[in-house]
């Protein structure tokens, strides 16, 4: 509760006593120098100084976070990802009104049928926890859009590795 | 507009007549067994009369080059000028210059607005013709004509059908990559008559051709849906194929048309399913938690390849039509996917992942003589001309804002781009459309 409403600079502290978050907003802030092109937040001023009213999806995407990440080939939740996806199951909670869509992804290493397959076993496996979080499962749809909606583009592993990922969207598509 | 005409010159080209000389053995002949070949010489004469008759010569000439198995002389070098195509040329001055064969040709407007196209073969070091045919069709098909005398030519010379007058269907993109625009489009073979066949804003991909050449069967995301679906060219006409409970995916015809067969996916599985368009109903072929994927039946329709990730990474498997015998055939380093059966039946393609790289290639459909044609930064998606010789698939450099597509002789030479007017993938390569 008190992170949704922190300041700026107490959020910079938060993340700066968390490792894993600080690597990843690390790989964030790098890719985005790299690839001016994706739609991450890629700064920390960015990052910290939004102040989102709480319970809307500016809330959820900036101060609990959309996104989750997976290794090469992998649908198991990684540790990092499963922080974000409690914090996710704990802001749906508490703002019961939301159905969400999650979108699985997978990077362009890939063909375009298995990534298909790939993104949906992503999704379902990220479904699946936050259902296991206390999630009812009928307000959780998923669909995979395989590696056809990247958001970072260049051609390395810094991108690749943002690519993989499945993105909780509240009152998502189709719904 | 264009669906409503696409198909409708097959039946105005109905009319080939053979062109009456004694009937001889071929001489010339072209081994394209052997690998690297050398190009054959070849003079092709401007058809009579005017420009519309040297345009064909021009395509009939690129389609020959681009195959690879003939090299097309410069006409500036030609001594003599053909006035009358029915005549028997001077031999002579065709050998001097090397040309091993000749095509002579004709263009006439009909009473009735037809076109006329005739041209004859010639055998310049055996002072023979080797075939001759004409063609009737609509002025706007002219290239269609020139594709088709191409096939003749190359059948006559190599033995083998020729692929030239085909389409292909694709994915055609343009656009950011965070926000791909993506349509299919139908174009011929050499690139030319390119033409979007969907228009909207879903996503769709891997379109495939129906034998009969009429339909189209591929994914749409339409409605957040994702989905199979069946288009009628002729009309426009889009149905979903089947009432699947999940996302369908990878979908292919079956050889006789009568069915479609594509992956459903469920929880975190896929398996393979196929549809009977006639009764509708539906048969499930695989039964494993693994994804089983990208299904393509062999030309007799006996048994179908697949990829599946159910021994960790994805391979290859051969199951009977009924699904039942299921075998891993691929055993190389890397991950294989993506396989297409052969149209002649000898051989499956594929693309393979291994040391970060993509690659195209093919093997024997019981896994043995593997061969890789091509290997890059990403090569995927292989398609078969319709005479088993030649794979269309596509490419995207590092760096590259896009994919691209292009074609490989089964030798692994003569790779050529096919030029498209924005990125394209996901090329399906038709049947010859006579």
């Amino acid at each position: 509760m008190s992170r949704i409403h922190a300041k700026a600079e107490g959020r910079m502290q938060t993340l700066a006593r968390n490792p894993v978050m600080v690597a990843l907003f690390m790989t964030l802030a790098i890719a985005g120098c790299a690839s001016k092109k994706n739609n991450l937040p890629n700064s920390a001023g960015e990052l910290g100084l939004n102040a989102a009213t709480p319970g809307s999806a500016q809330d959820f995407t900036v101060n609990v976070g959309d996104r989750i990440f997976f290794d090469t080939d992998s649908t198991s939740i990684r540790a990092d990802a499963q922080a974000t996806l409690d914090k996710q199951a704990q802001w749906l909670q508490r703002y019961p009104n939301y159905a969400i869509t999650i979108e699985g992804h997978a990077d362009e290493r890939g063909t375009r049928e298995y990534n298909l397959a790939l993104g949906a076993r992503r999704a379902a496996a990220t479904r699946d926890y936050l259902a296991s979080r206390g999630i009812p499962a009928g307000k959780m749809k998923t669909i995979s859009y395989g590696k056809e909606k990247p958001v970072a583009v260049c051609d390395d592993i810094s991108c690749w590795s943002q690519n993989r990922r499945a993105v909780t969207v509240l009152g998502g598509a189709g719904m | 507009m264009l669906k409503r005409n696409l198909f409708r010159f097959l039946v105005a080209l109905a009319a080939v007549v053979t062109l009456s000389t004694s009937p001889v053995s071929a001489r010339v002949e072209l081994n394209i067994n052997k690998g690297n070949v050398e190009p054959m010489p070849i003079a092709v004469s401007d058809f009579l009369q005017g420009e519309l008759g040297r345009k064909i010569s021009d395509v009939v000439a690129a389609d020959l080059k681009r195959s690879g198995l003939f090299a097309p002389i410069d006409r500036a070098a030609f001594i003599e000028k053909i006035s009358n195509p029915d005549a028997a040329p001077r031999f002579e001055d065709w050998k001097v210059i090397n040309a091993q064969a000749l095509v002579t040709g004709r263009v006439t407007q009909e009473g009735d607005g037809r076109l006329k196209a005739e041209f004859r073969l010639w055998d310049t070091f055996a002072n023979e013709q080797m075939t001759g045919q004409q063609f009737f069709t609509q002025p706007e098909n002219w290239r269609r004509v020139a594709h088709i005398i191409a096939d003749a030519i190359y059948e006559q010379i190599t033995g083998e059908k020729g692929y030239f007058d085909t389409r292909i269907v694709y994915v055609a993109e343009s656009g950011p990559k965070t926000a791909r625009k993506r349509q299919l489009a139908i174009m011929d073979q050499d690139g030319f008559n390119a033409r979007a066949v969907t228009n909207s804003n879903d996503i769709v991909l891997t379109p495939r051709f129906s034998p009969n050449k009429q339909e189209i069967t591929y994914m749409s995301f339409e409605g957040n849906e994702p989905r199979v679906y069946l288009l009628q060219l002729e009309t426009g006409q889009r149905e979903v194929v089947g009432n699947f409970p999940g996302m369908t995916f990878a979908p292919r015809f079956s050889p006789d048309g009568q069915r479609v067969i594509m992956s459903l996916q469920q929880e975190g599985n896929a398996n393979i399913y196929t549809m009977d368009l006639r009764s509708r109903t539906t048969t499930r072929l695989t039964s494993t938690a693994a994804i089983d994927t990208s299904p393509s039946y062999s030309p007799d329709g006996s048994q179908i390849v697949f990829e599946s990730d159910r021994g960790g990474r994805q391979q290859l498997y051969v199951m009977s039509a009924s699904g039942g015998g299921q075998n891993r055939i691929s055993f190389g380093d890397g991950s294989y996917s993506t396989p297409v059966w052969s149209p002649r039946g000898d051989l499956i393609a594929f693309t393979k992942q291994s040391g970060g790289k993509f690659s195209i290639g093919v093997m024997k459909p019981d896994g043995s003589g593997e061969r890789i044609l091509t290997t890059g930064f990403h090569n995927e998606g292989p398609t078969w001309a319709p005479n088993g010789r030649v794979l269309m698939f596509f490419r995207q450099n590092a760096g590259a804002g896009g994919p691209q597509l292009y074609s490989i002789d089964l030798t692994g030479y003569n790779e050529q781009l096919i030029a498209t007017q924005g990125f394209a993938s996901d090329p399906a390569w038709s049947p010859l459309l006579e």
